[in-house]
């Protein structure tokens, strides 16, 4: 049963599947165990972070192909989602019709693009998507009158999801069973089957030509297989599956705007949490997203404690200062890089 | 009808053959007139079309590091961008300790204070290439995929460290006095800065030529881009010369950085990351690899960014997207695709 | 084998995963031409490669008169004094025949003599001068090719199927223009599949096949033994042709 559910890919690692279990239930329970606003907030990031950066290892990792517009994926799902509930009004059609004109629009994109620039070579590729994703958000917040330009957009999503609506007025563990726990558990099912349908992809026939590709797409190509085929389809599926996680961000925080979807610096996260997780491993994606996310929201805090310890030596507070904590990640995904290419899991999975 | 049917075969291979050599060469003029014919004014077309040509210089000067150094080695520096801000920030350092001469109306100090901040930018900018090759890019070599993220991650760090050494909050930077204000010609206001940027672009690609087609380190390079291991089987190091024109190009990223910082009025720790787009379509414009295809992608998108500028704002910056599409459906490898002997 | 110029020993070369030389080990002596022959994929073209440096040998020694050389860079290689011209011609496009020429010229200017005898060995390479290399035909690009890698005296030449892709006129002028270079006392390494080209030239042979050397001695010797040589060419697609 779980074999089937997982497709057959084992974690094969005592380690690691027993974190994957451990970061599995923190989430499933996650309103029960640790209550209050911030802490279901960080848990809903962590899903919809694990299904887009599992949708971005669908490229880097399984096909060998960086594209630096997944977050223009991620923000046309948002926008799509945000924009079809501010003109429709809060209901779920209007979800369904946003997460359906989005997802289509991106997979548009995605199509073009791959047809373009996969034809040539593979690094005109990661140029043409940086390219491309740059305009599209300054399009995106000079076309203010629609897209509410750099403010972005804030509207109502259906009353049963806010935390207005009440299920029962039963307490369970003394949480509330209102609308906003609703919303998590439509956030964390939703992630749950998109990683596993990504996983399923992963260790299909099709999964299995890719990594060929990816390992030797010269020899792939004599052997008779599309590589440009293979290599666009990969790249519309996960530019569908980052339109759908950024669909269930718009969702959660009620608020689509240029700095929480289209944004390099979400672009760059994306590769941190990919890299430091594990290439070409579903499960990297869980474990570097929800690494990052925790890292993101405690670890500032830490930081920003050592400022003050460290304040009068010169240099010193700059450095640790919470702002500054990417430099410490960038200096990490360099060491990653040349160190650990396999990430965590290929680390855990190593040791037996 | 006779007649046309028999003149392209005897003459026809090779006119055609010096049509297509020659049609990129077309381009922007062609788009220079285009852009006369849209705007109508024709004081206002020369104020667009100087600054176009001074925005396309400054850009080339910062591309044409990074198609060499792909051309000769096979290396896509992301991190590229970094030079461009690193420069810029150095340079404004200079200039600010120069406020004696900066601030001087005299034209020779003013200049000479530009010059010497070019000068440091380029020294700092040039010697951080030389760490960043040798500490992030050599060990990747031969590896698009670790290339691509590690040089990313080049630029992270080092956009942080601009951080941490010049603050977080974008620093203006004042243009000296004598760079300041306008030339009148006609009814036609022309930023004398703007020609400064077009001198120097324009003196930069001549010398560049220059030492491309007459120097023998310039012959090894077009050489190298050619055929790298037979360069090594000549008996040159290649390695070494691709340091050297790694080192070169990230100077003239940093050169181009306090070029632009000094246009803008105001630089950034993104500012290099940002301008890379553009670099980045003018390299894929021009060819991976080809000078004169990223000269004249340069023209082209500074032309049209600021013809569009002044047309339709708002799509200004899809404007070049939109140009890099179009040449790609006319030529998939760029304008001077590079032909690689293997 | 106390003449030797070139001495490999026990080379083995690895490509990636595949293992492509086998413990090759053979001898160039000074001032001959040595011909190795062998059917296509045999090795030929790896050896030279190893040679150059171009492949490292995974195992073995290479000798280039008394010095190991097999841990060397490609570009000491060359300044040891081999040259290199590769099957592919590795000419350089882009560049015109002056330019191709004056980047082989490692040591400065032109020997205005030895320029003069390269022109005339190839006429082409005076002709076509200033034209870049790119629009040079096939047996003119061939001729540059050989033509760089003499236009300095080097001690060993290495030529990778000059013959190769070339009509049968411009191989006689190729094989001429050997017979005169070798005759200036330069030793020279050439593979060739043109069986003619390497008993015309050969002073001493070895033949490879699957990465391995199966036969090593005088051309004559082979050239005299039909049976030998059924043997041995019998490997060679070139002779069923």
């Amino acid at each position: 049963m779980i074999n089937t559910l997982l497709s057959g890919d084992r974690p094969n690692s005592r380690m690691l599947a027993l974190l994957l279990i451990a970061i599995g239930l923190c989430l499933a329970f996650a309103p029960f165990l640790f209550p209050g606003t911030k802490p279901l907030d960080t848990a809903a990031r962590i899903c919809i972070f694990i299904v887009l950066v599992a949708s971005y290892d669908l490229l880097l990792g399984y096909t060998g192909i960086v594209s630096f517009a997944h977050t223009m994926f991620f923000g046309i799902g948002a926008y799509g989602v945000a924009l079809a509930l501010g003109s429709l009004g809060a209901s779920f059609l209007a979800i369904l019709v946003g997460v359906l004109a989005g997802t289509a629009l991106s997979c548009a994109l995605a199509l073009a693009i791959g047809l373009f620039s996969l034809r040539v070579k593979a690094i005109f590729f990661a140029m043409v998507t940086l390219a491309v994703a740059s305009a599209f958000a300054v399009l995106v917040s000079q076309l203010s009158s629609i897209t509410g330009g750099e403010d972005g957009l804030t509207y109502r999503i259906p009353r049963e999801l806010t935390p207005a609506f009440r299920l029962t007025d039963l307490r369970i563990f003394d949480v509330r069973i209102d609308g906003r726990l609703l919303a998590y558990y439509l956030i964390f099912f939703s992630a749950l089957v998109l990683f596993l349908v990504m996983l399923r992809i992963v260790n299909s026939p099709f999964g299995t030509t890719l990594k060929a590709v990816r390992d030797n797409a010269f020899r792939a190509e004599a052997i008779g297989y599309r590589v440009v085929r293979y290599r666009t389809t990969a790249t519309v599926l996960s530019a569908a599956m980052a339109s759908l996680a950024g669909a269930l961000l718009a969702i959660w925080i009620r608020y689509t705007g240029p700095a929480t979807t289209l944004s390099m610096e979400i672009m760059i996260d994306i590769l941190l949490m990919v890299v430091i997780g594990g290439m070409g491993t579903m499960y990297g994606a869980v474990i570097g997203a929800s690494l990052f996310i925790l890292a993101q929201t405690y670890l500032q805090s830490l930081m920003a404690s050592a400022e003050t310890a460290t304040r009068g030596l010169p240099l010193l507070p700059d450095l640790v200062a919470p702002e500054r904590w990417l430099l410490w990640l960038g200096t990490l995904f360099i060491l990653s890089v040349y160190f650990f290419p396999d990430g965590i899991v290929g680390r855990l999975r190593n040791r037996g | 009808m006779s007649e046309t049917a028999i003149r392209p075969r005897l003459v026809g291979p090779t006119a055609m053959e010096r049509l297509g050599k020659a049609a990129p060469l077309l381009l922007a003029p062609v788009l220079a007139l285009a852009g006369l014919a849209a705007i109508g004014n024709p004081s206002v077309w020369l104020t667009l079309t100087v600054a176009g040509l001074a925005m396309g210089l400054m850009i080339f000067i910062m591309a044409s590091g990074l198609t060499v150094i792909f051309g000769l080695m096979d290396v896509i520096n992301f991190g590229h961008g970094a030079f461009v801000s690193v420069g810029a920030f150095v340079g404004f350092t200079v200039l600010a300790w120069l406020s004696g001469w900066t601030q001087n109306p005299a034209v020779v100090l003013n200049l000479a204070a530009v010059f010497l901040a070019i000068l440091a930018s380029m020294a700092v900018t040039g010697a951080l290439g030389l760490a960043f090759e040798r500490v992030i890019v050599k060990p990747v070599y031969g590896h698009h995929l670790k290339q691509i993220l590690v040089t990313m991650g080049g630029l992270i760090v080092a956009q942080q460290l601009i951080h941490v050494i010049w603050g977080p909050d974008a620093i203006h930077v004042a243009r000296p006095p004598s760079l300041q204000g306008s030339f009148i010609v006609g009814e036609a206001a022309i930023e004398k800065y703007r020609m400064l940027a077009v001198a120097i672009g324009l003196v930069l690609f001549l010398a560049m030529r220059h030492v491309l087609r007459a120097t023998k380190l310039g012959l090894l390079v077009r050489a190298g881009v050619e055929n790298g291991e037979m360069v090594e089987a000549l008996g040159y190091r290649i390695n070494r010369l691709f340091l050297l024109v790694f080192m070169a190009g990230s100077a003239l990223a940093g050169l181009g950085g306090i070029m632009w910082g000094l246009y803008q009025e105001t630089i950034t720790a993104h500012m290099g990351s940002e301008i890379m787009v553009l670099v980045f379509v003018v390299v894929i414009i021009g060819g991976l690899g080809s000078i004169e295809g990223c000269f004249i992608g340069a023209l082209l998108v500074g032309l049209l960014a600021n013809y569009m500028a002044f047309l339709a704002p708002k799509v200004a910056l899809v404007s070049t997207i939109a140009l890099m599409v179009a040449i790609l459906m006319w030529r998939p490898q760029g304008l001077y695709p590079v032909v690689k002997a293997k | 084998m106390a003449d030797a110029l070139l001495t490999l020993e026990g080379v083995h070369t690895h490509i990636g995963p595949y293992h492509i030389l086998h413990e090759v080990s053979f001898a160039v002596p000074r001032g001959g031409v040595t011909m190795l022959l062998g059917r296509n994929g045999a090795g030929k073209s790896t050896t030279l490669r190893t040679i150059m440096g171009l492949w490292k040998a995974s195992r073995g020694t290479i000798t280039f008169d008394g010095r190991p050389i097999q841990a060397l860079a490609t570009p000491d290689i060359a300044r040891a004094g081999i040259a290199y011209v590769p099957e592919n011609m590795g000419i350089f496009a882009d560049l015109t025949v002056a330019e191709n020429m004056r980047l082989a010229a490692t040591g400065g200017p032109f020997d205005a003599r030895r320029l003069a005898w390269i022109k005339e060995l190839f006429p082409p390479i005076g002709t076509f001068w200033d034209k870049a290399a790119g629009t040079l035909s096939g047996g003119q690009k061939q001729m540059l090719s050989v033509a760089r890698a003499i236009i300095e005296p080097r001690r060993l030449i290495l030529i990778d199927e000059p013959s190769k892709g070339l009509a049968p006129a411009i191989i006689g002028a190729m094989t001429a223009a050997l017979k005169q270079l070798k005759d200036t006392d330069t030793t020279i390494l050439l593979v060739e599949q043109n069986f003619a080209m390497a008993s015309a030239l050969g002073d001493t042979v070895a033949v490879m096949d699957d990465g391995r050397i199966v036969h090593a001695g005088a051309m004559a010797e082979l050239a005299a033994d039909a049976s030998l040589q059924e043997k041995l060419m019998g490997l060679s697609l070139e002779v069923h042709q």
